[in-house]
């Protein structure tokens, strides 16, 4: 069911509160000719359909936006014994879970053949969109009144310029009052008043939006008899300024936006970087099977989601911790019964852990077998902060970001200040005089070795929301996450952080001229000549060199 | 002497490290054929003084000249070995999973090409020359053992068999006999007097008794520079190298 | 890691060097010439001489199957000749295997000719379907046999020589040379999976008709190639013995366990790494071009990063440091594997992973170091 409006909330409690104590039945006039009306629906031809929604909206009930927008989603459906209307949260579910058109709660569900759905087509849709419009333009949240104004301007008329005009001198939200500026303004566009145009324009310059753009350099174009179809010079020359202007800040906010993109990308690197540099620093161990282990807090995560299907928003904060349980104790696991006994040798550790990695996968794809499983974003972490046309930061891989800082901030924290950290800190830099200390250094391989995998755990439940599920899924990132640590060095997390985010960004940045694969081997090559200069990453390790012949 | 005469000759050489003087104004010189031992406590500038000397480190003043017209400063580690300065550090680092005749045939003196060495076949002479260091360093008898099995102080010997292969003029032994048993300090020292002559060998030392056998002049070092020079008897008693070494 | 005391004979070996070469090989290599020979012999007979009705009949797909060990076990002793000698674990030689393969796939797409399902007589049927109006530039002369053979060797050594160079230059070793080896290889199968790099796209080449003349689905043909590919294994192992037996062979084995010292007596370290590694891509390009008219077909696949570790694993469980136990773990291990994925398909991968753990843990010097089979310990 869709998500309703902040006011719409607002509104339902107050409409519902009084309505808890009173009897089912109870209603006010309003409520009434708005059923009543809706009953209409039920059995009215096309043509007819057009009129009911015309008179719904003027009933100015809370609900109408609910109903139309289900009628234009295809959700609107009758019962067939008592004909009542229902409203069905989404369209393809068998049974159908469904809501009171009234009070939009929940109504129950009923299997999808005692209901009849309540038919639309092209023009009847059309229509419902300009009355859905219309209603929104007067909804109390801003953000739907904004959403409206920029459909609206997508088709102008006579009808709907009027409706925006009525409109401006009310609107107290600034956002809004720019929107339907804007939409004013492009229908200026096709007016005859030159000095209208001219001020069309400037007003338009202002916007950033591809469909201004678009609307504008069509002004500069030729019709069919040679001619400009905007006669005005003035006019055209405010165009063509006004269409660079615009080019130019769409092409710095969509900088912005791949940088994001970059960032988010890179932001997955770091993660499962963090967590090889610390095998890796501390242990000289290359984890071949830290992929498996991600892809392990994966399906964790698809599994925690699975235990608790009702609760998915707080599904992810679940997750977490048991991913980082599952994989780190995976993780120690590994050490234990095989890792350890191929200390100092890290070409073998290498092997050894590649065969644990296809072991893992194997089992996973028996488990679980070898298609993907999908896990469901939370509420919460959907949808995204539209910034203007050209910028849209999708919450999920805001979230990602801030929460890959958050890990590393706290891995920070664990080996500065915690007497772990310390403890790996000193085995990692002088491993005899360590042990000479008293320092358990096999327990401390072990923990490291946990909270490499933890980590990488962690990383596979930021990496399910933004891709699929699969045995595969540790295979797609470990070379990327390799090169980062080849790049970043190990001496220092900041290595793993410097060094996955600028391959993200370097990869983002890359992949429109060419294309995803002629971007990885472009880093790849970039990267073998980085290792010219630093054979040993941007930040290698100090104390105990880790291969000295 | 005229300058001339001299194997080695050091002058003023200063190295610091981050505002630390390793080599303080340092100056010394190695006569031909000599054999000269330098002592002095820990952090005295031992190593570095090596380091200057085979091109590991650039000092930051001061000279060094090698024979009558080398300029040891200007040259990289691997010209420097070639001008017939032969260094054998600290630990002794042979090719474990060769044997010792190989680990000496590696040594040879000779192109270090790919193409030649894959060419190369054992001369006469060059077999010969091999048996003949075998000889010096007493280990005829292990000429076909893997060089892992050799105990530390043959290890030792292989390696300053090594160096005897290039035909250097100057060996820099750095604490030869460390870790070694009497037995083996004892034949090290007759080693190192045979190669006396020959050669000018410069043998850095702790162990002052073997230091008293092997060692006509001692140079004393301390926190980079000289302190003492001399026979052994001269400087055990010289006053400033008592301080040094006992506080006193 | 000193075995002394465990096995006295092995302490000393009888010097090879005293007459300037190998005196005699040991027994390790003559059981692979022997066998070499008794397989160049023996498939020649069971195929041709056997009728086909008898049980000792050797089919067409076994005749394939020993010629694509055999080009395994060449690979293998490629890996093993940079890894068990010098030292270099390269997880990325599936790519010269399947460069060499590529060439000589694309002089048996031009030798296709108008009997492609198109009937081009110059552009093969991929490229008509894409659309192309003439072949590519690199693609002429590869309807000349010597000029693909030629660069059956040039490429995989150009690649080698270019990597090498920038790698060993700047002294990567271990751990980040093998990463960057794998990245190299994945980079380039993506590369060759796309459509329009002009070498087949995922499709690859397949297809073939004949290779100089002689028609490839032909047993004889099929018996021949065989053969040749029996010699070349016999020809690349006395090559290689060769070089690792000679001094240069010496230099290498220092350069892998004191890598400074070597370079301070004087040795250019990344002189000898790099012409060891180019030599080894030649011999891995060659074990591919040899692949691929035997198995007919070529696709990016081949570049993939596990068709290397596999290699690497071949190598691991026949033993480092013999070449004549890499190609013996070669052949065992896909042995193994076409056993188990005939059988019980789910499982080879299970085995695989478990075969890397258990070969590390348990197993450091592969079968032959079991088997005592080696005269002399490197």
């Amino acid at each position: 069911m869709e998500r309703l409006p902040k006011g719409g909330h607002l509104l339902l409690v107050l409409l519902l509160a009084p309505w808890d104590t009173v009897p089912a039945h109870a209603q006010t006039p309003k409520d009434a000719t708005f059923l009543s009306t809706l009953g209409e629906l039920r059995d009215a031809g096309y043509s007819d359909k057009e009129g009911i929604i015309e008179r719904l909206g003027q009933t100015g009930h809370p609900s109408v936006r609910a109903v139309l927008t289900a009628l234009i989603e295809e959700r609107l459906y009758f019962r067939n014994t008592d004909q009542k209307i229902f409203i069905a949260k989404s369209a393809d579910s068998d049974p159908l879970r469904l809501s009171d058109p009234l009070t939009l709660k929940d109504a129950g569900s009923a299997p999808a053949s005692s209901l009849s759905q309540i038919g639309t087509n092209n023009a009847l849709r059309r229509v419902l969109r300009m009355a859905l419009a219309r209603f929104s333009l007067s909804s109390p949240d801003a953000g739907v009144r904004s959403e409206a104004a920029r459909e609206i301007s997508k088709s102008l008329d006579d009808q709907t310029v009027a409706l925006l005009r009525d409109r401006l001198p009310v609107e107290t939200n600034s956002g809004v009052r720019k929107e339907i500026g804007t939409a004013l303004a492009l229908a200026a566009l096709d007016g005859s008043d030159t000095a209208a145009r001219l001020a069309a324009v400037a007003t338009l310059r202002e916007s950033v939006s591809q469909d201004v753009r678009n609307r504008l350099a069509l002004l500069l174009d030729k019709s069919p008899d040679g001619g400009y179809t905007e006669k005005d010079e003035k006019v055209r020359q405010a165009a063509a300024s006004a269409v660079a202007t615009i080019d130019r800040w769409r092409t710095f906010y969509s900088g912005i936006q791949t940088l994001f993109f970059g960032l988010s990308l890179g932001s997955v690197l770091v993660l499962i970087a963090i967590g090889l540099a610390i095998t890796f620093g501390v242990m000289g161990v290359i984890n071949m099977a830290h992929g498996e282990l991600m892809m392990f807090g994966a399906y964790t995560t698809y599994l925690v989601q699975v235990a608790m299907p009702g609760h998915i928003g707080i599904s992810i904060l679940v997750a977490i911790p048991a991913a980082f349980m599952v994989s780190g104790l995976t993780g120690v696991v590994l050490e234990r019964t095989i890792i350890r006994f191929l200390y100092g040798r890290p070409l073998e550790t290498l092997l050894a852990t590649f065969g644990v990695s296809l072991i893992l996968q194997q089992t996973v794809r028996s488990i679980f077998t070898a298609l993907n499983r999908s896990v469901v974003t939370p509420d919460w972490m959907s949808g995204s902060l539209r910034l203007n046309d050209a910028l849209e930061i999708t919450y999920n891989r805001l979230y990602i970001v801030i929460f890959t800082l958050i890990v590393f901030a706290a891995v920070q924290l664990v080996l500065k200040r915690t007497r772990l950290g310390l403890d790996i800190r000193a085995v990692s830099q002088n491993r005899r005089m360590a042990k000479a200390m008293g320092i358990r250094t096999e327990w401390v391989d072990a923990m490291t070795f946990g909270l490499g995998s933890g980590i990488a755990g962690v990383a596979g439940v930021a990496l399910s929301q933004l891709t699929n599920v699969g045995p595969d899924l540790g295979q797609s990132y470990i070379i990327d996450s390799f090169m980062v640590v080849v790049f970043g060095g190990v001496g220092n997390l900041w290595g793993s952080l410097i060094g996955g985010t600028s391959m993200g960004v370097v990869n983002q940045l890359l992949e429109p001229w060419a294309g995803a694969v002629l971007a990885k081997i472009f880093v790849l090559v970039a990267l073998i000549l980085f290792i010219q200069a630093r054979p040993r990453g941007l930040f290698p390790q100090k104390g105990r060199a880790a291969e000295d012949k | 002497m005229n300058v001339r005469d001299k194997r080695l000759q050091l002058e003023g050489l200063t190295v610091s490290f981050d505002g630390f003087k390793a080599l303080n104004n340092l100056s010394l010189h190695v006569d031909p054929g000599e054999m000269l031992c330098i002592i002095g406590p820990n952090g005295a500038g031992k190593t570095t003084m090596m380091d200057v000397i085979t091109g590991k480190t650039r000092p930051d003043s001061g000279t060094a000249r090698f024979g009558v017209d080398i300029d040891l400063l200007g040259m990289s580690e691997a010209e420097i070995v070639g001008a017939g300065i032969g260094r054998k550090f600290q630990k002794p680092t042979v090719f474990e999973q060769l044997t010792v005749f190989e680990n000496l045939e590696l040594a040879l003196a000779g192109s270090r090409s790919f193409l030649t060495t894959f060419r190369a076949r054992m001369s006469g002479a060059q077999q010969e020359r091999i048996h003949q260091v075998l000889d010096i360093i007493g280990l005829l008898d292990q000429r076909d053992a893997f060089a892992r099995i050799l105990a530390h102080g043959q290890k030792q010997w292989l390696e300053i068999g090594m160096l005897l292969m290039q035909n250097p003029e100057l060996l820099l032994v750095d604490e030869p006999v460390a870790g070694m048993t009497p037995n083996e300090v004892e034949r090290t020292a007759e080693l190192l007097r045979s190669l006396a002559g020959e050669h000018s060998v410069v043998v850095v030392e702790h162990d002052m008794a073997f230091v008293r056998s092997i060692a006509k002049r001692v140079v004393v070092l301390h926190e980079g520079s000289v302190i003492a020079e001399g026979d052994m008897d001269a400087v055990q008693k010289h006053a400033r190298v008592i301080e040094v070494y006992l506080g006193v | 890691m000193s075995e002394s005391g465990k096995v006295p004979g092995l302490w000393r070996r009888t010097t090879l060097v005293d007459r300037g070469g190998p005196r005699g090989i040991d027994r390790g290599g003559r059981g692979l010439l022997t066998v070499l020979a008794v397989v160049a012999v023996a498939v020649p007979l069971l195929n041709q001489v056997v009728p086909a009705t008898s049980a000792f009949h050797l089919s067409p797909f076994g005749i394939t199957l020993i010629g694509k060990y055999m080009c395994y076990g060449m690979l293998a002793m490629a890996v093993d000749l940079i890894w068990g000698y010098c030292g270099i674990l390269s997880l990325g030689h599936g790519a010269f295997f399947a460069l060499g393969g590529y060439a000589m796939g694309m002089y048996l797409m031009r030798q296709i000719g108008p009997r492609g399902v198109y009937g081009d007589p110059v552009l093969p049927d991929f490229m008509v379907f894409l659309n192309y109006k003439s072949l590519p530039w690199f693609w002429q002369g590869f309807n000349h046999f010597p000029l693909a053979l030629a660069m059956v060797a040039i490429v995989p050594a150009l690649l080698a020589l270019v990597f090498g160079w920038f790698a060993f230059r700047s002294r990567v070793t271990g751990v980040y040379l093998s990463i960057i080896t794998q990245a190299l290889t994945y980079a380039l199968m993506l590369a060759f999976f796309r459509n329009d790099m002009g070498f087949g796209g995922n499709n690859g080449f397949t297809d073939f008709k004949e290779i100089l003349g002689f028609d490839l689905h032909s047993d004889r043909t099929r018996v021949v190639l065989l053969v040749i590919t029996a010699a070349a294994l016999a020809a690349g192992y006395a090559a290689c013995r060769k070089i690792v037996e000679s001094r240069a062979g010496r230099v290498v084995l220092a350069i892998r366990d004191a890598e400074s010292r070597t370079r301070f007596l004087g040795y250019p370290v990344e002189s000898f790494k790099l012409w060891l590694f180019v030599i080894s891509g030649i011999l891995a390009g060659v074990a591919g071009a040899l692949y691929v008219p035997q198995v007919g077909i070529i696709n990016p696949s081949e570049f993939a990063p596990i068709n290397s570790i596999e290699a690497v694993i071949w190598v691991a469980v026949g033993g480092r440091g013999t070449l004549y136990g890499a190609i013996a773990g070669a052949v065992l291990v896909n042995y193994l594997k076409t056993y188990l994925t005939g059988a019980f398909p789910e499982i080879w991968l299970y085995a695989l992973g478990a075969l890397f753990v258990l070969v590390t843990l348990f197993l450091p010097r592969g079968i032959t170091g079991l088997l005592h089979l080696r005269s002399t310990q490197t």
